[in-house]
Parts: structure tokens; C-alpha cells; sequence
């Protein structure tokens, strides 16, 4: 069901220029080369560390939101951004392992006693090392050999995952503030209301037989 | 190895207008009454000039930028740049400190009065924020002992409270519509704790009157408690009878205690209190030193809390 066979549907499509798929990957990883290119010359303010690792869970959270984004934009309002979705949910599991990284390597400096520790003990932590592990399978099948291989509903099935990646990512980020700001709490509603589109939707499709019996 | 070239100067690196306006501001009214320091004591006649303090530690200061553009100040906005970008617009003089509660002489006490019937010494602490990270910053202030012996606390009095100023017109986080705290911001620290001869009434640092963003024009700092005991702007200080209600600890009563004593073995519920970066030191690649026993203080305020259990009492 995935490639481009599936979508010319009935549906009158919005026909937006395509761009070769390698563009968005481009563009994706300037975020991460310039933060990285600041980090280096020391212009990411009095705690770069923490600037820069913050900085990339928080791309990271942005592209899941794309990723997710792709479906409602094309049901409700036939924007078809499909044949970019690979492309964007790979860029927020790369940003996702950037941040990882920065935590382990800068941040806790390979400490592993300390590391084990915080995700023993440290629910935010042990949350977002829980998501970014959802997104490992899901990165590692993102390509046309793994959907053959695993035939198009098992690899559905296994990607809907990327619902449970979504709230762990957006709940990591509610509680690793102090208090309640806004920011964490506008991204977690925008996953929410994503999310809830789809329930809504599902709820709507199994609930339709019953209202017209035979 | 990572050489560091001097970059150029920032736009985020230049002080905001109104900022050193309001700086000017205050330097001209603190030139006045240093000369009128200088006429009855005969000191020089340096803005904010300070006694060196036995108890400044010798460890490398933090630099001047980084202590004024890395801020927790939750009344101009929850990004650590906030402070420095908005808190320009909080109008520091006049300003006036309420002294009330069990005390012989309740009074309203002008801050130039204050300040020139005050010896100012610098104090050179550590800084440990709740968050993990420390600076050292070199303090101008006075010990909270002087004032407290001149509004001659009655008996009863067993506890000081402090409030930061409540201005919504000139602070924006308090007009933000997600309340980040029960406004306006309250801290409040046991009598003896008060008097201990390490805690102090900060009115400048680097040898200059506060800035806004680091609390102008008068703030509390106590070197071994996380950095929010260190209540900033403050206008009203009380003397009362039972532990009053602190603005985090009635946030997230089990995060954040009335004590906050710095602590390496009681930890912070969502992380660990071991260990803290160093602000400017190591930039990307900073490396992490342990945290001490009250932040290094151990021997001079252990004493205050001998017999309690400090994981209770956190």
C-alpha cells in the first residue's frame, strides 16, 4: 500500500512541486550542522552543552510532529506530502540519536554508572530512552526491502508505534521543566490533537456499520 | 584539542539599551551617595566600593556576561535569556523595603538609606542552581545580620519571610496567561539561618549595583541553599512565628523543600543532585565535578541542622 500507486485516488489532490526526496534530508540537517557549527565556536550562550542537547530533542520532537502531520494534511485537506514522510520520520529518529548522544558523550561524559542510574531512577529519563528505542525498529525498517520483506500490514502495524514514540517524546519534555511552561505543553497538545484526529477517525470507520443495519 | 578564536560580538552580547540607561540611571544616583558615604566615612568614592570578605572563596569567577545573561527569573520569562532582554522595564528607584511582623521597630526603609548606613563587603560564593549547574560570583551586599539586629526582632519571631515586587505592567511573566508560579514570588528562611554571617543582602556584584536580571536593586543570597532561596527584588521582608509558604515549595511541595540545602545525597525527584557543570567552564565540552555538602559550606552552617534528618528536611 505504500509508494505512489495508492494515491491517485478520487480525491482531487493539491498538486504541490515535487522536490527530490534528498532535498528535505538536506534541509532538515542544517538545524543540527549549525548548532553544532555554534556549539564548536563557543556561541550557544553560558551552558552550550545544555543548549545544544535541548536543541536537538526538541528537532527531534518537530519532526515526529511532521511525520504525523502527514496524514491529517492529506485526508483534510488533500495535501499530499506522502512520498516525503520516510524522509522526515528518519530525520526526527536521526535528531533522536543526536540527542542521545550529546547526553551520553557531552553531558554525563560516558559516565555509565550515572547513566544506568538516571534511567533506572529518573522517570523523564527512562521515558525518553523508551521512545527513542520504539524508534530504532521502526528507522531500521524504514525502506522498500523491509516493507516487502515484511508485507505491507505487519509493517503498518509496527509503525503505529510512532503514536507511543510521540507521547513519550512529548511527555519527556513536559517533565524535564520546572514547573508547568508553555512551551513543552503547546508541543504535547499538538501531538494530542494529532493523535486524537486518528482515534476520532477510527472510532468513526467502526462505529459506521452499526448505524446502518441491514 | 579545541582552540577557541575570539568570535565577534553578538547581537545577543551587546547590552540592550534601556538596559544600561536604567544601568546609568542608577550609577548616577549610586555616585551621589557613595560621595555622601565617602563625606561621613571617609571611604573612596568608587559607585558600590566593598570590604574584602574572609569568606570569599579563591575559585575562578564566572564571567560578567555569563552571571548577567544566564538567569532563572521566572517574573520576565522562563527562557534563561528572558531576564536579561526584559527586565530592563522593572523601575528600580525609588524602592522602598517593608520591614513588618514580630519586630520592635517595623519600618519602610528607603534602599539609599539602606545602602549608605550599610558596610558593604564583597562576597565571592558559589552559586549551585536546583538544575545542576554553578557559577562564582562575586556579590556586593551586606550581611541580612545587620539588618535584622536593627529592626530588633521580638521573641516570637522564629522565622523571616521575603516577597519579590509585584508588578505585572513592568514584569511579563506575571501577565503570562500559563502562571508559572502562585505570584508574587515568596521565599523565606529560618531566624538563624538569617543571621548566619553567610547569608547576605546582595545589592550589586562585580564591583557594580545589581543589574535587573541578576534582582536588582536589592536581593538575598545564601551561598549553601539552591540558587531560588536567593529571592531577588525584594519588598517586603516579615518577621513571623511559623515557616512561612515559599513560592516553589507550594509549587511542587515534594521537588522543591523550605530547606533547600544543597545536597549531593538527596536527590531532586525527577534527577540527581551529585554532581553540576560549571558555568564557562569546558563550554561544549564541560566537564562535570561533584557537588558538595551544602555547596562547599558544610563547615560553617553543618551546625544549623545538626539532629535533623536533611531527607526529610530537604
Amino acid at each position: 500500500m505504500a509508494g505512489r500507486a495508492a494515491v491517485p485516488g478520487t480525491k482531487k489532490g493539491f498538486s504541490l512541486p515535487q522536490v527530490p526526496k534528498i532535498l528535505v534530508y538536506v534541509v532538515g540537517f542544517v538545524p543540527a550542522v549549525w548548532l553544532f557549527y555554534q556549539g564548536v565556536n563557543d556561541r550557544l550562550g553560558a551552558d552550550p552543552m545544555r543548549y545544544l542537547e535541548q536543541a536537538l530533542g526538541l528537532w527531534a520532537l518537530r519532526f515526529l510532529i511532521a511525520t504525523l502531520a502527514i496524514t491529517p494534511l492529506r485526508q483534510l485537506f488533500s495535501v499530499n506530502l506522502l512520498r516525503y514522510r520516510r524522509a522526515l520520520g528518519l530525520l526526527a529518529f536521526y535528531y533522536a540519536l543526536l540527542h542521545l548522544l550529546t547526553y551520553m558523550v557531552l553531558d554525563q561524559g560516558l559516565d555509565w554508572a550515572a547513566i544506568g542510574a538516571d534511567i533506572v531512577k529518573r522517570p523523564y529519563i527512562t521515558i525518553g530512552m523508551a521512545t527513542f528505542v520504539i524508534l530504532v525498529p521502526l528507522a531500521l525498517t524504514s525502506n522498500n526491502g523491509a516493507i516487502r520483506r515484511m508485507g505491507g500490514q505487519a509493517w503498518a502495524r509496527l509503525h503505529r508505534l510512532v503514536y507511543v514514540a510521540a507521547i513519550g517524546a512529548a511527555l519527556h519534555f513536559i517533565l524535564v521543566v520546572k514547573s508547568w511552561p508553555p512551551e513543552p505543553l503547546v508541543y504535547a497538545t499538538i501531538v494530542a490533537a494529532l493523535l486524537g484526529y486518528r482515534l476520532v477517525r477510527s472510532l468513526g470507520r467502526r462505529a459506521e456499520p452499526r448505524r446502518r443495519p441491514a | 584539542m579545541l582552540i577557541r578564536r575570539p568570535s565577534a560580538i553578538l547581537p545577543s552580547e551587546i547590552t540592550p539599551r534601556e538596559i544600561y540607561l536604567s544601568r546609568r540611571q542608577w550609577m548616577a544616583g549610586a555616585a551621589g551617595l557613595s560621595l555622601t558615604a565617602a563625606l561621613t566615612k571617609g571611604l573612596e568614592a568608587a559607585p558600590l566600593s566593598a570590604a574584602k570578605s574572609p569568606f570569599s572563596t579563591d575559585e575562578k569567577l564566572t564571567s560578567r556576561e555569563d552571571v548577567t545573561s544566564y538567569n532563572n527569573y521566572y517574573e520576565f520569562g522562563v527562557d534563561k535569556a528572558d531576564p536579561a532582554k526584559y527586565a530592563g522595564s522593572l523601575k528600580t528607584s525609588p524602592w522602598t523595603v517593608t520591614i513588618d511582623g514580630l519586630v520592635g521597630k517595623p519600618q519602610e526603609i528607603d534602599l539609599e538609606d539602606l545602602i549608605r548606613s550599610s558596610t558593604l563587603e564583597e562576597r565571592i560564593y558559589r552559586m549551585r542552581c536546583v538544575e545542576g549547574w554553578s557559577m562564582v560570583i562575586p556579590w556586593v551586599g551586606f550581611p541580612l545580620a545587620d539588618l535584622v539586629k536593627r529592626v530588633e526582632p521580638l521573641g516570637s519571631a522564629k522565622y523571616v519571610a521575603f516577597e519579590t515586587v509585584n508588578r505585572p505592567s513592568e514584569m511579563p511573566g506575571l501577565r503570562s496567561v500559563f502562571p508559572v508560579l502562585d505570584w508574587p514570588y515568596r521565599e523565606g528562611l529560618r531566624l538563624d539561618e538569617a543571621v548566619h554571617p553567610l547569608t547576605i543582602l546582595a545589592v550589586g556584584l562585580y564591583g557594580e549595583t545589581l543589574p535587573n536580571q541578576n534582582g536588582a536593586p536589592i536581593r538575598l543570597v545564601v551561598p549553601w541553599k539552591y540558587g531560588f532561596k536567593g529571592i531577588k527584588s525584594i519588598t517586603r521582608i516579615s518577621f513571623v512565628e511559623k515557616q512561612p509558604e515559599t513560592a516553589w515549595n507550594k509549587q511542587a511541595p515534594n521537588e522543591y523543600g523550605f530547606y533547600a540545602n544543597v545536597n549531593p545525597n538527596v536527590d531532586h525527584p525527577r534527577w540527581s543532585q551529585a554532581t553540576e557543570r560549571r558555568i564557562g567552564e569546558g563550554g561544549l565540552f564541560v566537564k562535570r565535578r561533584p557537588t558538595l555538602m551544602f555547596n562547599g559550606y558544610a563547615e560553617q552552617v553543618a551546625g544549623l541542622y545538626s539532629g535533623m534528618d536533611l531527607r526529610k528536611f530537604y
